[in-house]
């Protein structure tokens, strides 16, 4: 039976509403249905962290969800973060210490990393490595996304 | 892959959750970060998932004569954030940071880490660690079972059709330890143990080593070591490595308790 449900949520700002089918993960009706395709799907079980996206202002893993299941939630992905400049330090130094090569792992990587960003408390480097232990880089080996992420964090606590 | 075709309900009372359950090919759904994968796998076929997380009081955390009781709903990043775990469930709050990932952590459940008895879980191995109590409610009203008893071996629980685990009550220990080897942060375990001292009574939870977790209650260190049940073999560990590395953590928690 491929039941579709209504379902209402508000995306980047945006409330939409669609017939969405009980199958469907939350990656793949940002992507197939809004077009919003900065969340990637690299393992689709929840490994490799290419699909995090925030729900109700919380990292998930976006093909962990249901679509249905974030019915009445609010659904924040990297195109709405970038938008509303809330990456932009992150961006500009994920650029200057060239923390991504193929960029497929970016915006998830993005998105961990600005949940740590944001809690705006002081952290080590093992601690950085821990919030992003469940996102996968197969390019950079992981020291420049360490220091991208080291750097903004230490900007944003002694500036910010 | 993509999940195979299936319906979905969101009950809003428990009473309309049991109605539901009793659809052919029921399933619930909680947290997900077990269950998705698997539909995702295809390695589950249900023919309506029962998504319990509109249900009503069960995300609560509530400390109450030497107990804590916490809601089946109440997901993983709450235990880690709560003030009461660390204060009166230390070996809890020690494990939790251990189960995968922020964002995983951020939705997967207490009770759906119970009811799931992975042989690998962090939360089964506390649950019997620290003698807890699971409370499983029915059409018929709520049974208790002591979590030694609920976990019956690989995936298999004491649950029975149309039940639903709603919490568990954690006695509070003098003291505990909470340790596991992982090849990657985050990754199920490859051996650990949860072990508390309760009245006097050392009660040492191994997990990983085979189909449920283990519990010894040693009197000394000798008498734990020889009493680790051989571990079944995994795809990257032999038994005999697996044995050692139990008595490694075995060795570093005792000084502990």
């Amino acid at each position: 039976m491929d039941q579709t449900l209504t379902t209402t949520m508000t995306v980047n700002g945006t409330q939409v509403t669609r017939s969405i089918p009980a199958r469907q993960h939350l990656v793949d009706f940002l992507r197939e249905e809004l077009g919003l395709t900065g969340s990637h799907l690299g393992c689709e079980h929840g490994v490799c962290g290419a699909c995090t996206i925030r729900v109700n202002g919380e990292i998930v893993r976006g093909c962990l969800m249901l679509a249905v299941q974030a019915n009445g939630c609010r659904v924040e992905t990297i195109e709405g973060l970038s938008d509303s400049k809330e990456l932009e330090k992150l961006q500009k130094a994920f650029h200057e210490k060239n923390a991504l090569q193929c960029g497929f792992c970016t915006p998830g990587m993005l998105m961990a990393a600005q949940d740590l960003v944001r809690q705006r408390k002081k952290v080590s480097r093992e601690e950085i490595r821990s919030h992003i232990s469940g996102n996968y880089c197969r390019c950079t080996g992981y020291q420049a996304i360490v220091d991208a992420i080291e750097e903004v964090i230490q900007t944003e606590v002694t500036h910010g | 892959m993509k999940a195979p075709s299936f319906a979905y309900a969101k009950p809003r009372s428990l009473a309309e959750a049991f109605d539901l359950l009793e659809r052919p090919g029921a399933k619930i759904l909680a947290g997900g970060q077990s269950l998705i994968p698997s539909l995702n796998l295809r390695l589950s076929a249900p023919e309506i998932l029962v998504d319990i997380t509109g249900l009503p009081g069960l995300s609560r955390i509530e400390p109450a004569n030497g107990a804590v009781r916490i809601g089946a709903l109440c997901t993983h990043a709450q235990l880690e954030k709560s003030e009461d775990i660390r204060k009166h469930l230390p070996l809890l709050a020690e494990a939790v940071p251990q189960i995968a990932h922020t964002a995983i952590r951020n939705r997967g459940t207490l009770g759906g880490s119970l009811a799931l008895a992975d042989p690998a879980a962090e939360l089964p191995a506390c649950a019997v660690a620290l003698d807890a109590v699971l409370v499983i409610a029915g059409k018929k009203g709520e049974r208790r079972v002591k979590a030694v008893d609920f976990f019956k071996g690989l995936f298999e629980t004491d649950l029975r059709e149309n039940e639903i685990l709603v919490g568990a009550e954690f006695p509070k220990a003098d003291k505990s330890v909470f340790l596991e080897l992982t090849r990657r942060h985050g990754d199920y375990a490859i051996v650990g143990l949860a072990a508390a001292v309760q009245r006097s009574e050392r009660r040492i939870a191994f997990f990983g080593v085979g189909g449920k977790p283990v519990l010894l209650k040693p009197k000394t260190l000798d008498d734990a070591k020889a009493s680790i049940p051989t571990p079944a073999a995994d795809l990257y560990h032999t038994a005999s490595t697996k044995l050692h590395l139990a008595k490694v953590l075995l060795e570093r928690a005792w000084t502990r308790l």
